[in-house]
């Protein structure tokens, strides 16, 4: 029987089974930034140890980088912390992207940017979004700061192997339906906990003809599903993206290297521990309404209603999120009046991101009364956008153009909500307090929706905002 | 290194309600600001605990007749969200030494079991029945064996589950893995050299 990438992949970076039955694995790629890894270098001083691949550590500061004033943040913890990661890149020999070389930014754009995210590798983070690189055809997952202290030692980790789950998509997304949909509907559909044990690797026809960009945004949810991991089988299209990056092989190097890659995909007769299928005509553009990622529904849909729920801990969970969420069940999602529009975050802060939303944008003014943020997720995309002039098109239209950083998506900076503030927002969580208030409220959707939304101050269907004919012949961004 | 073998945890109970409690409920943001994690104790749900002027809204950890427990009860899908060590970090510094829920997140997961902070499964009803005879007597003493898998309070006892490796790392004395990890050095020298890209 053949094998899954997450197999060949686990077994060609396996160094030894533990005594507790975990395996020891060999992180291939690590990457730090300042919130999860000075402790983790504090424990590796205690105990007196080097950092055994320093070449195989890099680090990017970008969790509580203010967007206004990069380097110069009003707080003096973040300045610590930032600085502390200056000092310990310096000190044990680690490639840092600094603010300073043009190559900053949230680390999960900043990987696959510089060629660092390759396929047929292992690659730990201390950030659950880590999964974002299995967009590339590697086993990417999030790490806690002992095991940050791990990876920095000894290059590996003890870790369990997941069950593999297949989530085939097939078909064209309908316009107006974007990758964001795509792992909001299927998050909605298996639950927050329904990945838990498992790697998702998700194929079929949407998934091959979706950009990487377009794949990224989807493996970066995966762990809002509840896996730990999620990939998309390397193609041409992922080596199309690599070719020519600053950190992916050179020159005679190239042909071998694509040539183990394409080894690393899934066989045809994988054995897989589940599969479901999706029809992706199927797919709605789709909202949250509560305070968990599976809490979503389809933008012509209604709120819940607790009353109608399936059992009574779902009513339960359904009211509590509904009185957090100052909603009413049963009433419908449009239309529910918006204070903040941020798009932005390691899920949505992409060229094609700000592309997209770009184009509709044009020529609109954002709501009177709302606060519209766009915060490119790198230097690097920054800079692109800036030169197709998309800068203009945002600001024009009553959007701040930020600087590169995580900005809203959490609250480590100076960007946060303000009160029981209800932020549109194209990142990845709505958990409770999450945006910086602890009564702060977040919404999540497309970027294109959180520009339907900023415009006319309400949670809105762009396909009628920006009058986008629902049955047209529409390519995916 | 040697650690300390856990094959029970034995202590007074809170019980912390809700299904998907996530890292960001059980330490706000603004509390990852820190370069070490020694100044986490009271950090874990703060914002649960406090409302938006800084009075406390009444919660369970505050509850006086609480104040001295070591296990937590909950639900499920705990921890789930991001991958901050201080979350675990935050709740063990508060001076728990074991949770038990419905279900857990992986990473959450994983990351209290290198504390040595056993997370152990049980049913729902069995989650509920012990919360209700510590609500009606808060000194109720309670033991986590991790040899048996059960958890027991007065005349009453349930199961708990725990994963393999888990369970053999915190019994075994073996949960902070570092040591293991170094000793098979050369053995990661070789495999880093015969992998191209490393
Ligand atoms: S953008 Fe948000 S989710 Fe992504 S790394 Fe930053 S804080 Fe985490």
């Amino acid at each position: 029987m053949g094998k899954t990438l997450y197999q060949k992949v686990w077994a060609a970076h396996t160094v030894s089974t533990l005594k507790d039955g975990r395996t020891q694995l060999f992180i291939g790629t690590h990457l730090i930034h300042e919130v999860t890894s000075p402790q983790a270098f504090g424990m590796i001083r205690d105990l007196e140890l080097p950092v055994k691949f320093p070449h195989r550590t890099f680090a990017t500061v970008d969790h509580i980088v203010p967007t206004k004033n990069q380097d110069a943040p009003t707080d003096s913890m973040a300045s610590k912390m930032m600085e502390a990661l200056r000092q310990n890149a310096d000190d044990f020999g680690i490639t840092y992207f600094d603010l300073s070389s043009g190559m900053q930014g949230i680390v999960h754009v900043v990987g696959p940017e510089q060629g660092i995210t390759q396929p047929g590798t292992t690659i730990a983070c201390g950030d659950s979004h880590t999964a974002t690189h299995g967009a590339f055809g590697a086993i990417a997952f999030g790490i806690g700061t002992t095991q940050v202290r791990d990876a920095l030692a000894t290059q590996t980790i003890a870790m369990e192997s997941s069950k593999v789950r297949r989530i085939n998509v097939n078909g064209d997304l309908r316009p107006g339906v974007y990758a964001k949909d795509v792992i909001l509907h299927i998050i909605r559909l298996l639950g927050a906990k329904g990945g838990i044990g498992y790697a998702y690797e998700y194929g079929g026809s949407t998934f091959d003809n979706f950009s990487m960009e377009e794949r990224m945004t989807v493996c970066n949810m995966s762990i809002e599903g509840g896996a730990r991991c999620g990939y998309v089988n390397p193609d041409q299209k992922t080596f199309a993206f690599l070719k020519g990056k600053p950190h992916a092989p050179k020159d005679e190097e190239w042909e071998a290297a694509v040539e183990r890659w394409q080894s690393f995909a899934s066989d045809p007769d994988a054995h897989y521990d589940d599969v479901i299928s999706i029809e992706a005509a199927k797919i709605e553009p789709t909202v949250t309404w509560g305070v968990s990622p599976d809490q979503g529904i389809g933008i012509n849909e209604s709120i819940p209603d607790p009353a109608h729920a399936k059992s009574e801990a779902e009513t339960a969970s359904f009211k509590e999120a509904l009185d957090y969420m100052q909603l009413p069940g049963g009433t419908p999602i449009k239309g529910v009046k918006i204070d903040v529009a941020f798009i932005g975050s390691c899920t949505n802060g992409r060229l094609r991101d700000f592309r997209e939303a770009a184009k509709y944008l044009k020529g609109r003014k954002v709501a009177e009364g709302v606060t519209a943020l766009a915060v490119p997720g790198s230097q690097i995309t920054a800079v692109q956008c800036e030169q197709e002039g998309l800068d203009k098109i945002f600001e024009d239209a009553g959007f701040e153009w930020r600087k590169a950083g995580c900005s809203m998506c959490l609250a480590m900076n100076p960007d946060k909500l303000v009160g029981d503030q209800l932020c549109a927002s194209s990142s990845n969580r709505n958990f409770k307090g999450r945006q910086g208030s602890s009564i702060g409220r977040t919404i999540l959707m497309s970027p294109v929706m959180v520009c339907a939304a900023a415009v006319t101050g309400v949670v809105a269907d762009a396909r009628e905002v920006f009058e986008v004919d629902p049955d047209s012949n529409f390519a995916a961004a | 290194m040697a650690l300390e073998k856990i094959s029970s945890v034995r202590g007074t109970a809170v019980h912390v309600p809700g299904n998907d409690l996530d890292t960001d409920r059980i330490i706000p943001a603004r509390y990852l600001k820190c370069i070490t994690f020694d100044d986490l104790a009271g950090t874990h749900f703060y914002d649960v605990r406090f409302d938006t002027e800084g009075n406390p809204t009444g919660h369970s950890l505050d509850d006086p007749r609480f104040a001295d427990s070591s296990i937590m009860l909950s639900g499920a899908n705990f921890g789930c969200g991001s991958s901050r060590e201080h979350a675990p970090q935050a709740i063990y510094r508060s001076g728990f030494r074991a949770i038990i829920a419905e279900s857990f997140a992986e990473i959450f997961f994983g990351n209290s079991t290198t504390l040595g902070m056993p997370c152990v499964c049980a049913t729902r009803d069995d989650i509920e029945a012990l919360a209700a005879a510590i609500e009606a007597a808060p000194d109720t003493e309670v033991t986590i064996n991790l040899e048996s898998l059960t958890a027991s309070y007065v005349d009453h006892s349930f199961a708990v589950t725990i994963s393999a490796s888990a369970r053999q790392a915190l019994t075994s004395g073996r949960w902070d893995p570092i040591q293991e990890l170094l000793d098979n050095g050369e053995a990661i020298s070789k495999l880093g050299e015969a992998l191209p890209y490393v």
